[in-house]
């Protein structure tokens, strides 16, 4: 019962569809952990109901030993789960540097006042987030870019930009879905090395939705499949690539 | 911090001053102009946070104004006179303007919390026109009051407080409280902007859901944004009351919620360079053109010119003047030729 993240029977319907269906699983702390499925199989359903986006139709979701099922987004980041998205959602505004300062003011004490009176408080927050951001945006090879407003990132740049403002939340387990998407191979072995460090050198779990299954199968310890919302498979990148039914759901899908 | 307050100490003793020279050498139209320019900046200046920062499209300014108004007036009144009675004006004392200052805009903070918490769901047009009849609300309950006047409203509002050396001024000290609520409010608003708040409110304009999932609170966040702004609003309807010795609701129609927003949109919503610009122009425009209007025999001509400008504005430069830029000593550089240095991105 020590998993870190753990989902029981997690169903989502949208009117007559159900998009998720029945889905469980554990994730346990320090994991490099796969979700995969052909398109529409409620892969990022999945990470919707996780981080709050919605509220379940009904299961629940248990994180560092509590239930946060139906929390808002904000009390589950502050729990330590933070996430990036399919459809890149940057502060396109603001500089890369500002977007990573902007996930680092979760961790900051600061009240309205300080901000208005520009307390000694305020500057210290302020450096804080700064050095953190700027520390998350080298360990993401975008120190170069700290300046630039986000909307004129690279594509590439965009979903590793996320990934750092993500970061600067310090959370204890990290969604990412699709962070390769739209990447080319080399940049996606070094998304590959990059997602590796995240869990080895910052410690933080890593939940993976990834399209890519060379990347996938080299960097997860442990996968679950949907197919129309249902799990198909679970368990060792080896036996979900000779999955009898996990072949079929991609097969049918390339075929169809 | 401290450096804040010697800023502001400094600001002030420059608002006196400013008051000086308006006083001894400026003809009294143009220091009304000044004046209202000042109450149009703290308007403009205050909005800019909930429409420009935290990207609420709010078309009810004049009702948060109005409360202030009314709440300063009323108070200021009966602090004075103690009666609502005709008679000659006289000065409000310095302990009880500040009072009706901090309870105008306390009131109309209140207000803003209440109208900023149910229509935190509402996004867009949604939210415009549920704002719009807040403030259209406020102004048909304000005219059924009876004891505030109904709809004649209040007159015989006090005038601003004296200060030391300023008894000699014609146009009283009007513009030193103005412009002293100006100052402030700007200086707190570059220091809002530029602080974590400020950016966690340009988060939720940027992107609401990705701001949540890192841990911002969206609808906090929202009705901050309604209560700062609703709080200057409030202000500046307290020294609007006291600079034109009386209010009606009929002062804090529509019109005027929507005037303020074309300061913004003209400055460059988000910019508060832009907001301060805006509402300059927005106010001082109508006073230029009508000598024009009366010397040519062209009745209407101002509304004509004030419609194609913001026309023209929409086709040429729809981010309004400075964009989401501000006045800085880099913008300056960069303006100079061959002065700027750093290449633009
Ligand atoms: N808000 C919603 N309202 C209605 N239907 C939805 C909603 N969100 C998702 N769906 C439906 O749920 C199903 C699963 O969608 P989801 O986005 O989770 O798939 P996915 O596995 O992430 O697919 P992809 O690989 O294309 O990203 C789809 O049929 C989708 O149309
Ligand atoms: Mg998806």
């Amino acid at each position: 019962m020590s998993a870190l993240l753990a989902a029981d029977q997690l169903t989502m319907r949208f009117g007559g569809l159900t998009a998720v269906k029945e889905f469980s699983c554990a994730i346990e702390s320090g994991e490099l952990f796969g979700l995969i499925g052909p398109n529409g199989a409620g892969k990022t359903t999945v990470f919707n109901l996780l981080t709050g986006v919605y509220r379940p139709s009904s299961g629940t979701v248990t994180f560092a030993q509590s239930d946060i099922t139906g929390q808002p987004p904000p009390s589950i980041a502050a729990r330590g789960m933070s996430r990036t998205f399919q459809n890149i959602r940057l502060f396109d505004e603001l500089s890369a540097l500002e977007n990573v300062m902007a996930g680092a003011h979760l961790r900051g004490n600061i009240n309205l006042f300080d901000a208005l009176l520009r307390t000694g408080r305020h500057a210290r927050e302020e450096k804080r987030q700064r050095d953190w951001a700027y520390k998350l945006l080298a360990f993401m090879g975008l120190e170069e870019r700290a300046g630039l407003a986000a909307k004129h990132l690279p594509y590439g740049d965009r979903r590793k930009l996320e990934i750092a403002r993500a970061l600067a939340t310090e959370p204890k387990l990290i969604c990412l879905d699709e962070p390769a998407a739209g990447m080319n191979p080399s940049e996606k072995q070094g998304l590959a090395q990059l997602i590796r460090r995240i869990r080895d050198q910052l410690h933080v779990t890593v939940l993976l939705i990834e399209h890519d299954m060379q990347l996938v199968m080299g960097l997860c310890e442990r996968i679950v499949v949907l197919d129309h919302g249902e799990t198909i498979a679970c368990g060792k990148p080896r036996d979900i690539q000779s999955d009898a039914r996990v072949i079929e759901a991609y097969l049918g899908v390339a075929d169809g | 911090m401290a450096r804040n307050l010697l800023v502001m100490l400094g600001l002030l003793a420059g608002c006196y001053g400013f008051n000086f020279v308006m006083a001894e050498f400026i003809e009294v139209v143009y220091v009304d102009y000044i004046n209202l320019c000042g109450l149009a900046i703290i308007l403009a200046v205050g909005l800019n946070v909930i429409n420009g920062l935290a990207g609420q499209f709010s078309l009810g300014h004049a009702g948060f104004m109005s409360v202030g108004a009314f709440a300063g007036a009323y108070a200021s009144i009966m602090l004075t006179y103690g009666v609502i009675e005709s008679g000659p004006l006289s000065f409000v004392s310095m302990g009880s303007f500040l009072l009706c200052l901090a309870l105008s805009g306390l009131s109309a903070a209140a207000v803003g919390a209440l109208v900023g918490a149910p229509t935190l769901r509402l996004k867009g047009d949604y939210l415009a026109i549920a704002t719009l009849g807040f403030a259209e609300i406020t102004r048909i309950v304000l005219t059924a009051q009876d004891a505030i006047g109904g709809p004649t409203g209040l007159k015989r509002i006090p005038k601003m407080p004296l200060l030391p050396g300023s008894e000699k001024w014609d146009g009283g000290t009007s513009t030193f409280w103005i412009y002293a609520f100006v100052c402030l409010v700007i200086l707190l608003s570059v220091n809002l902007q530029r602080s974590t708040f400020g950016r966690a409110l340009i988060c939720v304009r940027e992107n609401e859901l990705a701001a949540e999932t890192m841990g911002v609170r969206a609808s906090r966040m929202k009705i901050m944004a309604f209560v700062y702004g609703a709080f200057f609003a409030g202000i500046a309807g307290c020294l609007y009351a006291h600079y034109q010795h009386s209010v009606r609701p009929d002062d804090f129609t529509t019109v005027r919620s929507i005037e303020v927003v074309v300061m913004l949109v003209l400055g460059g919503l988000g910019s508060l360079t832009g907001a301060v610009v805006g509402a300059v122009i927005v106010t001082l425009l109508p006073q230029f053109l009508r000598p024009l209007e009366e010397s040519l025999g062209l009745s209407g001509l101002s509304m004509v010119v004030y419609a194609a400008l913001l026309l023209l504005m929409m086709l040429f430069r729809p981010q309004g003047i400075f964009g989401q830029r501000e006045l800085s000593l880099k913008l300056l550089r960069r303006l100079v030729p061959g002065g700027g240095k750093e290449s633009r991105p």
